[in-house]
Parts: structure tokens; sequence; C-alpha cells
């Protein structure tokens, strides 16, 4: 080494020495806030307090008592039982960013009451969802539809057993222009022929003959969603089958956005998100023609809850039988999600089942039956006498 | 005679006229450019204090994420990144300096060594999202690492990895040869001159690209939706294999709600990712300022 050289890297070695200094520094000061946010998690719903007791013979001894604590939920929940069991462990679910919603209110609730447990909740629509549950990949499957031939299929090929739970009811919303003045009222075939698969209409007047000869601007749900799913099985008549010259999105403030800003669209929402967007966009009553002597309908909490509102369905979780049998957290989640399910459907602003629904399917669960859900709710909903 | 030369006076004088007219008129023309683009950083960055402000607070950092927006945060989604973002970190910058002293000093004039640089800076154009893909199938399913913290890191080092070795190559070209050659010529070793020549003064360049490498990697939003998909999370992540979310993620939960509450705290959120990468890029600047004052004092 030549002595110039030396002198010239001594002269620049604190400069490198600082910066490296400065980037260790930065990914220590994460590590440690990392841990130290770890550390802060753990204790976040339990206080520690110490006790003095006063022993016989006048020693003094210091206790550390732990509790948990269950005040901090907001929302008003079922009581704990006296002596809360300590609940560990972790639950994934995976699925449809409609009941996305609904099941993050669960999820908070309850893990506020029990902070041992861990649940994450993701959005991949409900296919998507499927993909993962039926490969034993999580644990619960927010569906906004029925689980398909084919996902039950692979499911069973995979020995994976399990049960479906509704807990809400959710209207499709065909939603226009809000200045658009000729839709009064549309029918379920004529969304079949402006949506199925080739379908030759462009202009609002091949829908019906007095509409204006102006094209029309489709938007809808993205195919991997269950809204999608559920609007070309209802409307078309094949699941998945629908036209593709239309603007698709998961996003439904997309759609909501796009349809606010064009005055030919016309749009097929979920109900909830166009209750949140009044006026920005006009709903459309629709009337089943399938059906003798029916009448257009809004969507609102008493058509979507009866049925009589034609795109009305379900919102399910499905949960995965063998977790739900080794997992107590798990057994324990699903029953705190139905028996508090009403207060969360109104929450997020979805119909919600009837009342004594919740009651009688928890009830269900906590004896065990854990199948025939589906037709409880449908049954309940047959019986509700004339209206 | 007398007249032409008045002529060619005339006409000289007009075109030194317009080329003073153009020698005004070309700034203007150039800083519209300028203008342009900060008139519309101006606008995004209003709109969102405008939107947001109100909803800063101490709860979008401590709290975690909430079905009700006034109780809301994004602390699991903070703590994600820096694990993340941290740890990828890590593994980038190293491999990035330790490649790009390869190609430069070992297989330097090499046939392949041309080839390889070119594919990095390649690499550097694909689309982040295909990182995110690779990352799902070679270390999510392929080497089960299971959509963690672990599988993340790697995947925003390997999307890094390009961008901070072709900086870390410029740095390396910067060193002065006759420094090199001098060292060479008293007998040094390769590694020596690595070690006491390149090293000390191409370093401070090279972690100002790994620091620009970091900051992007904390604003990617597509390879983490692929790797762990849109989460809602309550929890810090404690170990490598543990779920996570990260940042932009959160702020994409939150715009796709219908809720306005919902959005203005994506706005603040907005905010909060704003002032780190801020804060990453005036450590940058600062470093930068550093290096000038140390290398004008030798």
């Amino acid at each position: 080494m030549g002595l110039g050289s030396k002198s010239e890297s001594k002269g620049a070695t604190p400069t490198a020495m600082a910066a490296v200094m400065l980037v260790v520094g930065l990914v220590v000061g994460a590590v440690a806030m990392f841990f130290v946010g770890g550390g802060l998690g753990q204790t976040g719903g339990v206080v520690t307090r110490f006790e003095t007791v006063t022993v016989g013979g006048g020693a003094t001894v210091v206790r550390t008592v732990t509790q948990p604590v269950t005040q901090l939920v907001t929302v008003t929940v079922t009581p704990p039982p006296p002596t809360p069991p300590r609940l560990t462990g972790t639950i994934e679910i995976d699925g449809s960013s409609t009941v996305y919603p609904l099941t993050e209110a669960a999820a908070e609730a309850f893990m506020k009451q029990h902070p041992g447990v861990t649940i994450t909740v993701g959005i991949s629509g409900t296919g998507g969802g499927f993909k993962r549950f039926v490969v034993g990949e999580t644990d619960i499957n927010d569906a906004s539809r029925p689980i398909t031939r084919a996902e039950a299929e692979t499911a069973a090929k995979n020995n994976i057993v399990w049960f479906e739970v509704p807990l809400a009811l959710e209207g499709l919303a065909i939603v226009v222009h809000p200045s658009n003045n000729w839709v009064d009222c549309i029918t379920i075939s004529e969304l079949r022929e402006i949506w199925k698969p080739d379908s030759r209409i462009t202009r609002w007047s091949q829908v019906r003959s007095g509409w204006p000869d102006q094209p029309i601007k489709l938007y809808g749900a993205g195919p991997d969603s269950g809204t999608f799913d559920y609007f070309t099985e209802r409307v078309v008549g094949r699941a998945k089958s629908s036209r593709t010259d239309y603007v698709a999105s998961e996003d439904d403030n997309v759609l909501i956005a796009g349809v606010a800003g064009e005055r030919f669209a016309l749009g097929y929402i979920p109900y909830a998100y166009v209750a949140e967007a009044a006026g920005r966009v006009k709903i459309v009553p629709v009337r089943d023609d399938a059906v003798a002597g029916a009448t257009c309908v809004e969507p609102n909490d008493e058509t979507v809850s009866s049925f009589r509102y034609p795109l009305s369905r379900p919102l399910f979780i499905y949960v995965n039988k063998k977790k739900y049998d080794e997992k107590p957290a798990l057994r324990e989640f699903v029953i705190f999600y139905l028996e508090n399910g009403e207060q969360f459907v109104k929450k997020v602003k979805y119909t919600p089942l009837p009342s004594y629904y919740y009651k009688l399917a928890a009830s269900l669960v906590k004896g065990g039956t854990l199948d025939g859900l589906f037709g409880l709710a449908q049954m309940t909903l047959r019986n509700a006498g004339p209206r | 005679m007398g007249d032409q030369i008045l002529i060619r006076d005339q006409v000289d004088r007009r075109r030194s006229d317009l080329k003073r007219w153009l020698d005004r008129i070309v700034p203007v023309v150039l800083s519209v450019g300028v203008f342009f683009g900060v008139t519309v950083l101006a606008a995004l960055v209003v709109d969102v204090v405008l939107e947001g402000s109100h909803r800063l607070s101490l709860n979008l950092i401590t709290n975690y994420p909430s079905a009700n927006p006034a109780e809301a945060g994004m602390r699991s989604a903070i703590l994600g990144t820096i694990a993340t973002v941290g740890l990828s970190a890590v593994i980038c910058i190293p491999l990035s300096i330790a490649s790009a002293i390869y190609l430069i000093e070992y297989a330097a004039g090499k046939r392949w060594a041309e080839v390889l640089r070119y594919n990095i800076a390649n690499l550097a154009g694909v689309p982040s999202v295909v990182f995110g893909v690779v990352g799902l199938g070679f270390l999510v399913y392929g080497l089960g690492v299971g959509r963690s913290v672990l599988a993340g890191a790697f995947t925003l080092a390997i999307l890094t990895l390009p961008y901070v070795t072709v900086t870390c190559v410029e740095a390396i070209k910067t060193v002065p040869e006759d420094l090199k050659f001098g060292a060479y010529a008293l007998g040094a070793t390769r590694f020596q001159v690595v070690r006491s020549i390149i090293l000390p003064r191409a370093l401070p360049m090279m972690l100002t690209g790994g620091i620009l490498g970091i900051s992007r990697a904390i604003g990617e939003a597509a390879p983490i939706l692929v790797i762990s998909g849109l989460l809602f999370i309550r929890e810090d992540p404690t170990s490598l294999f543990d779920r996570f979310t990260v940042m932009p993620l959160q702020l994409f939960n939150w715009i796709s709600r219908p809720q306005p509450a919902f959005r203005e705290l994506s706005a603040a959120g907005i905010i909060v990712l704003l002032l780190i990468l801020l804060a990453l890029n005036s450590l940058v600047i600062y470093m930068r300022y550093r290096l000038y004052r140390r290398l004008e004092a030798t």
C-alpha cells in the first residue's frame, strides 16, 4: 500500500463508517421498535398490578396479578362468562370483499375480548378465497354466494369437511346515472339480454323501444368476486357467463364513480355501497318477470330480507370442520359471530336475517348441530307469513 | 461593396436578435416542464392534506386497524413495513455492493459480464407485480415459507436489487482510475484495492442508492398484494414467519371502503407515508452533503 493512498483512504473512511453506522442504526432501530412494539402488543389487553400482601409474621410480599381487560370492548357484546377462558391461537380468514367489513367487525370485537387470539382477514374475492379454503389453507372463507359444485368436489378430494353459516342478506342494486329519467323499472329478462355472453345490445333503444338511441355503458363486478358469480347465475342463468366488454372492477367504489360520471351508464353494485353513496347514483327498481304478477321492487332492508327484491342474496362464512374441532378459539369465534351477528350486520349496514335466526343458529352450533343452517335461514323466511 | 457590407451587418444583427430572443424564450419553455410536475405534486399534496390532516393523530400510528374509523390506525401496517423493508435492505444492500464490485473489478471486460450488466439493467424495468408472482410461486409455495414477513422481505429485496446494483456500479466508476492503478503499481492485490481504495470512496454513494431503493420498496403495493393479499390484521409481526401487511395495502384497503371517514383516514395515512419517504430522502441529501464536505477537506 502506497502512503498516498493510505492517507486518502483515511480521509474517506470516517464518512463511510458514519454512513454504515447510520444504516445499521436505522435497521437496528427498526428491529428494536419491532420488538418493543411486539411487547406492547402482547400486554395491550392486560393490566398488571402489584399487590402488597402482609403475611403472618409481618413479612411483606409483593405479588403480581395479571388480569385480562374486557372493558375496552366498544361494541356491547354478550357479557363474558365470569371466568373467561384464556383462549389462544390464530384464525385465518379470507374471501369475499362484500363479507369482509362484517367479518372485520366481528374479528375486532372478538380479539378485544380475547387478546390471546390473532385473527387475520384477507380479501381475495369469494372464488379466490375458496381456492385457498378447499386446500385447507384457511380456517374460514367469507362467501357472498354458496360454494360451487366444483369447489365442493375439490374440497372432498382434499378431505376438507366444511359447514356453512349464513350471516346476513344483501341486495344487488341496479344503478344508473342520477340524470337518467327514462328507466323507472327494469326486468330480469331485460338484464339478461344486456349481460348475456355475446349480447348484441349496445344502445339503450335496443333494450326497450322508447328508450333513447344512445350507447349503453356497462359497469359490473370483476370475475373473481362473488357478486359476479351471483349476478351471472341469477340473471344470465349460468355462473360466470357474462359479456366481457364492460368496465369490470372488484372495487365497488370504482364502479360507483364510473356510473356517477357517465350519463348513459348502467351497473350492478352491492346495495350497501350504493346506500353509502346516496345521491351520486340512482337505484332502479327491478321486476322479476319470471314470476306471474311480480311488481317493480326497490331494494331496502324490508324487501331484501323478505326476498321480494329479486336480486337478494345471502352472505355466508364457510368453516373448516376439522380446524373447528381442533381449535377452541375458532369454535368460540363462530359462536361469538353468530350470537352478535345481527349487531355487526347493522353496523356495516347490510340487511340482517330475522333476530331469532341468530339466537337459534347460535344455540344449534353450541349444541353441535352444524349442518342445515342455510336451510334454517331460508325456512324462517318462507314461514314468515303473508305479506 | 459598401452596400453589401451594410446588408451583411443588418443580417448579422437580425440573426443575433433572433438568438437573443431564443435565449430568452428557451428557459420559459423548459420551465413549463418543471412547473407542470411541481404543480401536479403540489395539487396532490394539498388535496391529501386538506382531506386527511384533521385525521392525523397519534392513534393513526399506535392503533390497530378497526371497523370503527374513529379508532382505526395503521400500527400493524407500519410495523409490517418496517419489518419487511428493513429486512429487505439488510439482504439487498450487501448483495448489490458485492455484485457491483464483482461486475466492475473482477469480471471487467469479460463478455458475459457485459451480458450480466445489461440483464440487471433490464431487470430494473420489469413490472413489480412480476416479482410478486415469482415470490409467490418460488418462496411461498415452492420453498414453503408461507405468506410471511420472510417471503415479503425477499421479494422486495429482489425487486430493489437491480436498482441498487446499478447505483453501486456507477459509484464504483466514480473512483478515480489513477488511484486504483497507483495501488496496483505498488503491488496491491485486487482485494486490497477493493477494500482500501474502492469501498471507502464508493460506499457513501452506494448507501445513497440503497436508501433510495428502500424508499421505493416502502411504496410498493403490487408485489406485497400478491404475496400477502389484502389483509386485516391486528397483531404486530414478531417472527419471520408471521403474516403481515404494509402501509400501501392498508391505504388501499381504506380507500376501497364506501364510508367517507375511511377515505379521510387513507389521506392521513398517505401523509404519514409521505413524511417517512421525505425523511429518508433528506437522509440521502444529508449524507451526500457530508460526503462532499469530506471530499473537499481532503
